[in-house]
């Protein structure tokens, strides 16, 4: 009886959005407002020998400064991802609690002034004097001591993955790829820059933040402070896009609340662009190779999969690498590990797609080597080597990788191609096609998610889940949700998010916000209604009294018997005899347990046509689809839009965005939005985007799997086949920039 | 940013007496360079006297052809009138390849002549950068460098020009008419820009306090036919890897006159006077164009990351010229 | 009661469309010659066709001055460098990046954000064509996309999608929603609805 699921119907924040009504974290008015600025680190190793602050204290406006030498000392931070539902800190370190500097960018000194230009200029004239010491900030620099990690993720997952004897199916393998790649860093560059106001009232803190999760916030913040949950509140009204950024709690978001206290007033502390570039993390600097052994006929026998990074001082984090490689495609013998550099950079973090955006690039750039080696045609090895189960042997929660590739084939024009590199032109452009396949793991490592369901008299209801809308369209998807669950007409429902005093979930990451989060708002909104139905049954004076509750259905507001639709009475006439002037229910999930045995992956298909003017090196994108099997859709205009942003994504990977560290000043080269290259519209081609949809019992109740990455997994790996195709060339290095792909 | 004192300015004498007597003070007219690098901190001025107000927005036919420009005139109001279209095609195309139709409205052309480099160790405002902090060194030289110059280069600074429509106008000739506290000059455009050489902190000869009034462009035939093309790693919004404006006058098959400047790999915008000097009176052929291209990129000095510009602008040369040839003045037998 | 405060009241009882004309009509030049700074100084402020006077700093940019002094937070800052557009407002009725502008130059000029674009409770048709084309997520670029889009439309330079794409390419949306971007403005191209006019 879904009528709103699934329907594509605008965003309910759309007006707000469009009007500029939607306020955003650094819009926040509040009285006696102050305005902070962080002072960055422009070393990379080191310690603050001397920090003057004469200057800045006597610039008008400026009401604090705060260093090392005063910030008050915190609990110690311990790297967490924010889906685990405990503090979540970005990085095992928090500055300014002594005179040492990890890397460029980290904060040495804040000041508060009275308005935002004030505060920015003083901070300029807080003068710092730095004992630099030698830094590692690129691979290269540290290549020599690398390190086998040992867990990654904040300890999540294990950095080694083996089945098999690789090393024996390798070399008696009958064809061998073996690929090796180079990847710039990313950076997220959301295009609100992070930022937090904070308000002390009576030693309970409210925090404003940018945050894909409040409860994160609320946590970190908290256990940083040693305050208790209870006195630590987190709103948020709209985020400007998060892609990762903002999916750990770093450190600007304590200092505002540190800072707020010591001026005793609000205090907002609004990142700049450049900041953030050393201030939320970034997809680091690695490089990956991928071995593959096979017969003849095109069956894998060995994979070897390995990913050497560079991380921070103070975490063993590097994206996975392997999640998809190592189970994707049936191989008997597979050996994924990661190597780590420790460099003098911020902790990295998760950025769009993390791990598989890369790992999946990889895997697939490979199998079109191997496709092109054998002369099968790259969709069909695909097809021939998809994994029935998962490295354990366990089935799929549900699959749809094959429905993915023939129904997307279908709309891109797959059949009849060419093969031959070089085989087509448009004047000074070679033209060519790509495929890959597309997998992301569904995480299920989140504690139990929680949301409450609240029906007035009038047949309105109120639906509550401590989440927070950063473009995923999750307020519009649980409208839905809680409108099907209590069987209401979508215009009587209203969601409400954005405040950690609502009901718990997690924060909204790695894809997981809407399958946990619409599992509990389901559950509250069923549960509600199951309340309700009991009480018209049990109710002497309702038409549906004595009937068996299974046997009713409610639709419009109206409890009826399915059978007899003319029986029954609406909810408001229910309640009002019943003197209810409302009613509540709490919803919850727990997921699964870890060793769930299934297969956990969403699947998906990318195709591609670029554009290649080999004299000069420019790649253009002039068509991309994609087909995906995300699970229940639960509104296909907005999923579709996520996919379609993802999608560009991987655009923007695969051909412009990369950055690099200065090895001899330890900052990175690019630093605003201007070096940093992200796709313009200019750059987006028409993009195509379909569903299979699967039915999964699995994953959570609703069955839905997530469409936050997918839409970016293996775009860049069909642009780079497409790449190949247009003009027989393998760049083994993302970006592709030109100098990279002239002929 | 730091704090800023503002005048408005009403008359072009005011303007430029307040600006040459106080010494931290710099003019402001469409702010798209000014505002970004006082509040960087790269510009360390103190008063800015906005000159918006002066009456050098028209755009004028000069009574023996050629055109006067006025220096607060906006780069999309130039790239979209008639005569400049008509005339200098090549000029129109280069103002709207370059920045965002937002920027364009604001940006003047004056200003866009003095726009600073996009370095980014210059606009770091920490990087040893000679041309911010004279004498400290080039952080680019042996650093990040895929963005810069191989043309016009020195041991102190190899910055890119960043403008593209100073391409154009150094192609075409155009000289720049000003007023400063010694009164009017005229500056051929070529001498507007200065190489860096040991003092890449001057980049142009203005005096302090000299206002940019207006840029002529003299009558040219040759530019009907003009052509700027841009290549750049993403399709818009982007600053030149390398760009070049091509015109020819082709007589007989051959070529009688041409106009070639490249943009984003000079240190100024560059006139390519080595190409042009061989291609005069040579067959309008591709094998002309590529011993041109290669003349004139012989010159160039490479550092690691953007030694692949030597053979990118040589192609880029060779596509312009060829695409030229489309809309080039024709005489003669074809 | 906080200066923002009067202004806010004072925007919001006097909601006004600006059309294109009426830049001209309303906008007399009202910029005397004048030395001020480096402190604040009362700058009267014309947006969305109510004028403001706020003591404002030179340095303050006019995005600044919407969002910190008028309350006017539509308008976004993404980068505060000329690389986003999520500043872009019209001033005089052309769409210019506000975190470039300082406050005191627009002194004498219209100035329209977002929050001037709809006609009371009735939106915009780009509006309306937004939220239909789901041209959106984060929403965060959105207020500028529409402004641009609007004068996109009233420039006249919208006949083709390459050419609304090159018009449009200096507002950055990072989700990327482009396609719908440009499904939007064609949406209002094709209904004749056009740019300035709101539909009051
Ligand atoms: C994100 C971004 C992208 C860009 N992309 C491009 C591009 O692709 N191609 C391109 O060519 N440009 C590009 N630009 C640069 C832009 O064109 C220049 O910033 C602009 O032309 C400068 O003009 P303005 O009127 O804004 O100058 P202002 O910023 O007002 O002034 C710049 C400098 O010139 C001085 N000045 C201004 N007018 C005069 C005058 N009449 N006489 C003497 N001195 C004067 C000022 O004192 C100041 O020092 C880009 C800029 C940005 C921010
Ligand atoms: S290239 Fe020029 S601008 Fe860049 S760092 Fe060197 S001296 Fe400075
Ligand atoms: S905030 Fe003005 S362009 Fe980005
Ligand atoms: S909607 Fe998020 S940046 Fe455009």
């Amino acid at each position: 009886m879904s009528s709103a699921i699934g329907s594509p119907i605008d965003r309910v924040d759309g007006p707000q959005k469009v009007t500029g009504a939607a306020r955003y974290t650094a819009e926040i008015v509040l009285p006696h407002m102050t305005y902070a600025a962080v002072v960055a680190a422009t070393v990379a190793s080191g310690r603050v020998a001397v920090i003057d602050t004469g200057r800045a204290r006597g610039a008008e406006g400026v009401l604090a400064i705060l260093t090392h030498e005063d910030l008050p000392k915190l609990a110690e931070p311990h790297l967490l991802p924010s889906l685990a539902g405990a503090a979540a800190p970005g990085q095992s370190f928090f500055p300014m609690q002594k005179d040492v500097v990890h890397y460029a960018g980290q904060p040495v000194a804040l000041v508060v002034a009275d308005s935002h230009e004030r505060a920015q200029y003083a901070a300029s004239l807080v003068e710092v004097t730095y004992e630099r010491a030698p830094s590692i900030t690129t691979i290269d620099e540290g290549r020599d001591a690398a390190y086998e990690a040992e867990r990654l993720f904040g300890g999540l997952l294990p950095a080694r993955d083996e089945r098999g004897d690789v090393d024996t199916a390798m070399a008696e393998a009958e064809v061998r790829v073996d690929v090796a790649y180079r990847f710039a860093a990313n950076h997220h560059n959301a295009i609100e820059p992070a930022a937090t106001t904070a308000v002390w009232d009576d030693g309970r803190l409210t925090i404003y933040d940018s945050t894909q999760g409040i409860r994160a916030s609320q946590l970190t913040v908290a256990q940083l402070l040693g305050m208790p949950l209870s006195d630590v509140r987190v709103i948020t009204h709209f985020v400007g896009g998060g892609f990762g950024s903002k999916a750990m709690v770093w450190p600007h978001v304590t200092l505002a609340a540190l800072a707020a206290r010591h001026v005793g007033r609000p205090v907002k502390l609004s990142l700049t662009r450049q900041q953030m570039f050393t201030s939320a993390g970034h997809r680091e600097e690695q490089e990956q190779q991928l071995a593959i052994g096979a017969t003849r006929d095109g069956r894998l026998t060995a994979m070897h999969h390995e990913k050497l990074s560079i991380t921070s001082p103070f975490d063993d984090w590097a994206e996975p690498a392997t999640g998809v490689s190592s189970q994707l495609y049936a191989c008997p013998n597979y050996r994924g590990e990661h190597r780590l550099v420790r460099g003098n950079t911020m902790t990295p973090t998760f950025t769009r797609g993390p791990g598989e955006a890369v790992g999946v690039f990889v895997l697939e750039t490979a199998m079109d080597e191997l496709a092109h080696e054998l002369g099968i045609d790259p969709l069909e090895l695909r097809v021939r080597n998809h994994a029935a189960v998962d490295g354990h042997g366990n089935p799929w929660s549900s699959d749809g990788l094959e429905e993915c590739l023939r129904h997307g084939a279908e709309l891109f024009g797959w059949a009849g191609r060419n093969p031959v590199p070089r085989s087509r032109r448009d004047g000074d452009w070679l033209i060519g096609t790509g495929m890959a396949a597309a997998a992301y793991p569904v995480p299920l490592f989140m504690p139990t998610q929680r949301a409450r369901a609240r029906l007035y008299a009038d047949g309105s209801a109120v639906v509550q889940a401590g989440t927070q809308e950063f473009g995923t369209g999750v307020l519009t998807a649980m409208t839905q949700v809680a409108a099907d669950g209590l069987g209401l007409p979508l215009g009587s429902v209203r969601f409400e998010a954005g405040d950690t005093d609502l009901p718990n979930v997690s924060s909204a990451v790695g894809s997981a916000g809407a399958g946990m989060i619409s599992a509990a708002v389901h559950a509250a909104a069923t549960a509600l209604r199951d309340q309700l139905v009991a009480t018209a049954v049990a109710d002497a004076d309702s038409p549906l009294h004595g009937a068996d509750p299974a046997t009713i259905e409610v639709r419009e507001g109206r409890i009826t018997q399915r059978e007899y639709p003319g029986v029954g009475e609406t909810y408001g006439e229910l309640m009002q005899r019943n003197r209810l002037a409302d009613a509540e229910a709490p919803g919850s999930w727990t997921p699964p347990p870890l060793d769930t045995p299934h297969g956990l992956l969403t699947f998906g298909a990318q195709f591609a046509e670029v554009a290649v003017d080999p004299e000069i090196g420019l790649v253009r994108a002039r068509r991309m689809v994609g087909v995906f099997a995300p699970g229940r859709v639960l509104n296909p205009k907005t999923a579709r839009s996520q996919l379609v942003g993802g999608m560009l994504w991987g655009l923007g990977q695969a051909l412009l965005e990369g950055n690099r560290m200065d090895p001899r000043h330890g900052r990175w080269g690019a630093t605003s939005l201007g070096e940093y290259l992200v796709p313009v519209n200019a750059d987006a081609p028409e993009v195509t985007v379909d569903f299979v949809e699967l039915t999964d019992t699995v994953v959570n109740p609703l069955g839905v799997k997530g469409v936050g990455e997918i839409g970016q997994v293996g775009v860049a790996a069909a642009i780079g086949n497409a790449v190949f195709h247009a003009t027989g060339r393998r760049v083994r290095e993302l970006p592709m920039a030109a100098e990279l792909v002239m002929d | 940013m730091r704090p800023l004192s503002y005048r408005r300015a009403a008359e072009i004498g005011e303007a430029v007496a307040t600006v040459s007597t106080e010494p931290t003070s710099a003019f402001l007219a469409g702010g798209t360079t000014e505002v970004d690098l006082v509040r960087l901190g790269v510009a360390r001025h103190d008063l800015l006297v906005d000159i918006n107000d002066l009456p050098l927005a028209d755009i004028e036919n000069l009574p023996g052809g050629g055109l006067r420009i006025g220096a607060l005139a906006r780069m999309n109001d130039v790239a979209r009138a008639a005569q400049v279209v008509e005339m200098y095609p090549g000029i129109a195309q280069a103002l709207l390849l370059g920045a965002s139709e937002q920027l364009r409205n604001m940006a003047t052309m004056g200003g866009n002549l003095c726009q600073r480099v996009r370095c980014a160790y210059f606009r770091d405002n920490v990087s040893p950068c000679n041309k911010r902090e004279p004498g400290t060194g080039c952080s680019a030289l042996d650093g990040q460098n895929r963005g810069h110059a191989i043309l016009g280069t020195s041991e102190h600074c190899i910055a890119t020009h960043p403008s593209d429509v100073a391409v154009a106008l150094v192609a075409f000739d155009a000289v720049v008419h000003t007023i400063g506290p010694s009164g009017a000059r005229i500056i051929p455009i070529e001498n507007f820009y200065l190489l860096p050489g040991r003092t890449p902190h001057i980049e142009h000869p203005l005096e302090h306090g000299e206002l940019i009034v207006a840029i002529e462009v003299p009558p040219l035939p040759v530019a009907r036919g003009s052509l700027y093309l841009k290549f750049r790693d993403r399709q818009s919004y982007e600053f030149a890897l390398v760009s070049v404006l091509s015109a020819l006058l082709v007589q007989d098959g051959r070529i009688t006159e041409v106009r070639l400047a490249l943009g984003g790999v000079g240190t100024t915008p560059w006139r390519a006077r080595r190409a042009e000097a061989q291609l005069v009176g040579a067959p309008a052929t591709a094998g002309s164009f590529a011993a041109a291209a290669a003349a004139e990129l012989d010159a160039a000095v490479l550092h690691e990351h953007n030694a692949f510009k030597q053979e990118l602008a040589q192609r880029a040369i060779v596509r312009g010229l060829d695409q030229a040839m489309v809309s080039a003045v024709h005489g003669g037998a074809r | 009661m906080p200066a923002w405060a009067v202004q806010l009241i004072a925007h919001h009882v006097r909601p006004k469309i600006m059309h294109n004309d009426q830049f001209v009509a309303t906008a007399p030049p009202d910029r005397p010659p004048l030395t001020s700074g480096p402190s604040s100084l009362p700058v009267a402020l014309t947006v969305n066709g109510s004028t403001h006077v706020v003591d404002l700093e030179p340095r303050v940019s006019l995005l600044d001055a919407l969002r910190e002094h008028l309350d006017l937070t539509g308008s976004k800052k993404g980068c505060d460098q000329g690389t986003c557009g999520a500043c872009t407002v019209w001033v005089d009725g052309r769409r210019v990046l506000a975190c470039l502008s300082l406050a005191v130059t627009c002194e004498g000029r219209s100035v329209t954000t977002i929050e001037g674009l709809a006609a009371g409770e009735e939106l915009h048709p780009m509006q309306r064509a937004f939220i239909e084309c789901d041209a959106f997520q984060c929403g965060y670029c959105t207020a500028g996309q529409i402004m641009s889009a609007v004068a996109l439309l009233e420039e006249g330079n919208a006949t083709t999608d390459a050419e609304i794409a090159e018009s449009m390419s200096g507002n950055i949306c990072r989700c990327a929603a482009y396609p719908n971007i440009r499904a939007a403005i064609r949406e209002v191209r094709d209904a004749g609805e056009g740019g300035h006019r709101a539909t009051a």
